[in-house]
């Protein structure tokens, strides 16, 4: 019970990305002027007919954000009352701090005229947030608990790419939303060349942060492709690894093609919301394969690494599959 | 995994430290209200500057916006950047002194000037208020709008009006020529506002013409703005009691 909420926590988030996506690709974060009220009403008291223009996406993102805090808060006293690894309800409380403090951040941003560093801090800390919810989802879920089938995966080369590929993704949003809050999003206005060239024949701050992005995107693939291809090649047995690899191949293309038609389509708000929600599902994707590579690294008193072929814990040695990786046994620790 | 939870802490605090160190409101730049005038102008040797301002060039056509975002929009809402009228005449230029009064001061009406926000757009378009005097801004709609200034030497402002007929007040404080007017809400609505220190300025009509009347007698620059077009200036004498009437500019599309 108790995993599914989680996972509806961590879906209920990614929809609050894509709401916040839609404020700011239709312009509308200073359509209400006023925080944490609407136009003087108690938000939840503000009338549905007097949602026009842009205080529809604005004052819709508003009520999200507070249900999906809401959501959280009681997620995290779930996780107290039931949790019994300490780590786990330490991310719960971790989360709910994380959604209060975005909350303070999207307030801050209205109230002072939506200054970049405030508004890129609050689109950061939206991915943490996002990947704090699916982190405890992950960790709840029944195969997590339990171990997964077969011989646990222990393999310092996929820990190292994953983890990196991890790490880049949400650098590149970092920088993907530095250029949507500086205003730099069309600042290159064709693609896939820059004015014509392959690089920029002219170089100003935006025109360098959207060329960052573009950069950074090419790393990117090519991390998320060294990464779901080793997992094909040598774990294509582990479903826990190969599904989010195939994922994240779908994701991939869809994301690029998402970022292409943002430029192409002079920044229609639709597709640019959906090439942030995009980049937060790929990012929490390439998590939950990072996480599960590192599974067995998890595994605590009383609970198995890995599981047996009839699911239950395993009574036999440590057996530890490998691949260029260290020794590391799927032992209990705490 | 303690030490990942442990670093996860730290990316919020730092979250939380980048959001506390920035967004410090921009302060006013200084400008102490009008006193009397200094050099008091003898009202028997004042003069005027009027002419016209036309656009050279097939403007582009001003077409109807989409407004169907709020169905309180039903009026036909056109862009308003480029309004013209017979013989090329370009209305919504503001025009003003820019410099030749030397350190004169003039006395602020204590007489709002009136922003109003009907049929979802703002009216007028253009205008021109003195620094200290206030400016009244209105909701005749009936639906919500925000009122969102984003000047660069005053300070920014947004204040929601929710409620058809209501009033308030705003009072710029330095001069600044010209200060941008948005509404977040109908993503269509702009004005434009020219802040000074004096009272020497108008805004084009349908015809394009203008008056700066009650000028003392001088060598004045006189600017032309347009919001899409840019500015242009003119240096213009104006000797005792002597009526400028040729004064034009024209601008290129």
């Amino acid at each position: 019970m108790l995993f599914l909420y989680a996972v509806i926590v961590a879906a209920s988030t990614a929809v609050l990305i894509f709401a916040g996506g839609m404020v700011t690709s239709t312009g509308s974060g200073l359509s209400v002027p006023d925080w944490p009220n609407t136009y003087g009403w108690f938000m939840w008291t503000f009338p549905l007919e007097k949602m026009v223009g842009g205080i529809f996406y604005e004052h819709t993102h508003r009520l999200i954000a507070s249900t999906v805090g809401f959501l959280i808060l009681v997620l995290a006293v779930w996780l107290w009352r039931a949790e019994p690894r300490a780590w786990v309800r330490r991310l719960g409380y971790i989360a709910l701090a994380a959604v209060v403090t975005q909350g303070i951040l999207g307030g801050i941003t209205v109230l002072w005229y939506l200054p970049d560093p405030i508004s890129i801090a609050h689109a950061s800390l939206a991915e943490i947030v996002f990947c704090l919810t699916a982190t405890i989802a992950l960790v709840q879920s029944p195969a997590w608990k339990r171990g997964y089938r077969g011989t646990p995966v222990d393999d310092a080369v996929l820990n190292r790419v994953a983890a990196t590929t991890t790490a880049l993704i949400y650098l590149q949003i970092l920088i993907g939303a530095t250029m949507r809050h500086t205003d730099a999003g069309l600042a290159i206005p064709d693609f896939p060349y820059a004015f014509g060239h392959v690089l920029p024949p002219q170089w100003d701050p935006k025109i360098a942060i959207h060329f960052a992005h573009r950069v950074g995107a090419l790393v990117v693939t090519c991390f998320l492709l060294a990464t779901t291809g080793h997992v094909l090649y040598h774990h294509r047995s582990r479903r826990e690894l190969v599904w989010p690899s195939a994922i994240l191949l779908c994701l991939l293309p869809l994301q690029i093609t998402l970022g292409a038609l943002t430029v192409l389509t002079g920044k229609h708000y639709i597709i640019n919301s959906l090439h942030v929600v995009t980049g937060a599902s790929v990012l929490v994707t390439s998590l939950v394969l990072t996480l599960r590579a590192f599974r067995v690294r998890f595994a605590e008193s009383g609970v198995p690494a890995y599981a047996t072929a009839g699911g239950g814990p395993s009574k036999g040695g440590p057996h530890v599959s490998k691949v260029n990786g260290g020794p590391h046994t799927s032992e209990a620790r705490a | 995994m303690a030490a990942i939870v442990k670093n996860l802490s730290v990316i919020l605090v730092l979250a939380l430290a980048t959001a506390c160190g920035g967004g410090q409101e921009k302060q006013d730049a200084a400008s102490t209200p009008a006193a009397p005038a200094a050099v008091p102008i003898d009202p028997a040797t004042v003069g005027s500057i009027s002419g016209r301002i036309t656009l050279e060039g097939t403007p582009p056509k001003a077409d109807r916006i989409k407004t169907t975002s709020d169905p309180n929009c039903m009026a036909p809402v056109f862009t308003e950047s480029f309004v013209t009228g017979d013989k090329g005449a370009l209305q919504n230029v503001f025009v003003y002194v820019k410099d030749g009064l030397g350190n004169r001061t003039f006395p602020v009406p204590t007489e709002p000037v009136v922003l109003e926000q009907k049929n979802c757009t703002y009216v007028p378009h253009v205008l021109g208020v003195m620094a200290g005097q206030p400016v009244e801004l209105r909701n005749s709609d009936p639906t919500l709008h925000n009122i969102h200034a984003v000047p660069e030497a005053n300070r920014e402002f947004n204040m929601g009006q929710p409620i058809q007929g209501m009033k308030q007040q705003h009072i710029f404080s330095a001069k600044e020529v010209m200060v941008p007017f948005k509404c977040d809400v109908h993503r269509w609505m702009s004005a434009f506002v020219g802040v000074l220190d004096h009272p020497f300025y108008a805004v084009t009509s349908k015809d394009g013409s203008f008056e700066l009347k009650g000028l003392p007698p001088g060598t004045y620059t006189i600017e032309a703005v347009h919001e899409k077009l840019g500015r242009q200036t003119q240096t213009v004498t104006v000797e005792p009691k002597e009526t400028k009437s040729d004064v034009s500019f024209m601008f290129k599309v």
